[in-house]
């Protein structure tokens, strides 16, 4: 039994529902022990730092002050709010003038004592791999997918210490042990456009076309994300609102592949309805 | 000292450099244009100025050119060319203190600004962010409160639109960040 703090975030409760109650339900599956972090508050988002660089690392520091009096390490499902935590963390440790400006604001001092992981991170090296796949029951036989890992789990590296920033394999590693295809291209690590899909949704259709069109080429069906804004862009922001591939959560494909009861509902809340392709591959009822 | 530029000479603003510096810590002088960020920049082609050239407008001092540049409001901050600046330049973080400085010299915002002022303005009213009136109040602030009625109406069935209003207990906690941050700002204004 692993016990881990968690911060679900903000889109925990909206666009990234699924992923929440997905990945919790993979935890427990897991034997992953996860304890909310006690009133948690908004990690700032892609926000808060474009208004004031002080105020996006102080809110998302509240969170590892609360924490830290559980003395628990914090794990964040969501590659936003795991950059944004990240970025506080690192900037703590370095313990220069934004430090100490950021421990006044909070009220705390930070004792590097915890430290901010990844959910991806977490299920991939912190987990017995072997154990991972001894839980798969319906491997992902015939499901070609193109991981896309975005920008913010992986950049900038020294704050995210994820993985190589221009070719990260984790997500890749681990949709091969449950069993899918995985199709190697490009394309992983490019901008989906983030929050210009709100405030300049043109932009964003462009990229997020490229995208699609890059994943396409690749021989995929499907992307595989680990980020609500990502999934939301690449299913809601195709031109026309278009149909094409599905974008699955990892964890939802984590579910699937360890038959998990609830998976099937995840999946009925996507934009692009993913169950008919599932069907046809015979990896769903 | 003077600059030429494409709109012809303009006064070098000596002082803007150190502003800029002071404000992201960032080794902006170190930079000798090798343009490795704007050959990987997967935006610039939607950039009034590309990302070398943004750096160079600020080490030139040419400020108004800087605070009015679309590229400070259409990065989306990825970071792509902050892993390849041979310079270790944070460039995105360059472009957030060009943006608080425009805002401060109250020139003209785009609806970017707008976005990211309300879903603050959401965490400092409940420590948390509500993505239904976050989106609701963005569109009603920039005239466009009937589009994707449709989908936000899939989106709401689907549960994937929060109606509970999740907030902090200890909100005061959170506004006490906010409060603290005002006052380090006015004592830096005198």
């Amino acid at each position: 039994m692993m016990e881990i703090a968690y911060y679900p975030g903000c889109t925990s409760e909206g666009t990234g529902k699924e992923y929440a109650q997905s990945a919790v339900s993979v935890c427990t599956a897991l034997g992953i022990d996860l304890t909310e972090v006690e009133d948690w508050n908004c990690c700032g988002g892609m926000s808060a730092y474009k208004v004031d660089s002080i105020l996006g690392l102080a809110l998302p520091a509240r969170n590892l002050a609360r924490a830290q009096k559980a003395g628990m390490d914090v794990l964040v499902a969501c590659a936003a709010c795991y950059n944004r935590l990240r970025w506080a963390e690192y900037t703590l440790r370095r313990g220069r003038k934004k430090a100490g400006m950021i421990e006044e604001l909070v009220g705390f001092t930070f004792d590097k004592k915890i430290t901010v992981v990844s959910l991806l991170e977490v299920l991939s090296r912190r987990v017995d791999q072997h154990e991972l796949e001894t839980r798969v029951k319906r491997p992902l036989t015939g499901l070609r997918v193109a991981c896309y890992y975005g920008c913010l789990l992986v950049r900038p590296p020294r704050v995210t210490r994820f993985d190589d920033p221009e070719n990260p394999m984790i997500l890749d590693n681990l949709m091969t042990r449950l069993g899918a295809e995985v199709r190697p291209w490009s394309y992983k690590t490019e901008c989906c456009g983030a929050v210009h899909s709100v405030t300049n949704p043109r932009l964003a259709e462009a990229l997020v076309t490229r995208l699609l069109q890059m994943a396409r080429e690749a021989g995929a069906e499907a992307l595989v994300t680990a980020c609500p804004l990502c999934q939301t862009n690449l299913e809601m922001g195709r031109p026309g609102r278009a149909g094409g591939p599905p974008c699955f959560y990892f964890t939802e494909l984590m579910g699937l592949a360890f038959e998990l009861p609830d998976t099937l509902s995840w999946l009925g809340k996507h934009w692009i309805e993913p169950v008919s392709l599932l069907r046809r591959l015979s990896l769903v009822g | 000292m003077r600059v030429l530029t494409d709109q012809g000479p303009v006064e070098m603003d000596l002082g803007f450099l150190a502003e800029v510096k002071a404000k992201c810590l960032q080794p902006i002088e170190r930079c000798y244009q090798c343009q490795k960020c704007t050959s990987g920049c997967y935006l610039s082609e939607y950039f009034d100025y590309m990302p070398n050239q943004m750096v160079r407008l600020v080490q030139f001092g040419l400020r108004e050119q800087a605070l009015r540049s679309v590229t400070i409001w259409l990065c989306s901050a990825c970071q792509t060319c902050t892993v390849r600046c041979p310079n270790g330049i944070n460039i995105p973080e360059v472009m957030d203190a060009l943006k608080e400085m425009a805002v401060a010299a109250r020139l003209p915002v785009p609806d970017n600004a707008v976005f990211h002022r309300l879903f603050v303005d959401d965490i400092r009213r409940r420590g948390r962010v509500n993505e239904t009136l976050l989106l609701a109040r963005y569109k009603v602030k920039t005239h466009r409160l009937l589009t994707d009625l449709k989908e936000g109406v899939t989106m709401l069935r689907r549960g994937k639109l929060p109606l509970m209003f999740s907030h902090v207990k200890q909100r005061g906690e959170v506004r006490r960040i906010f409060r603290r941050l005002d006052a380090a700002k006015r004592r830096d204004a005198r």
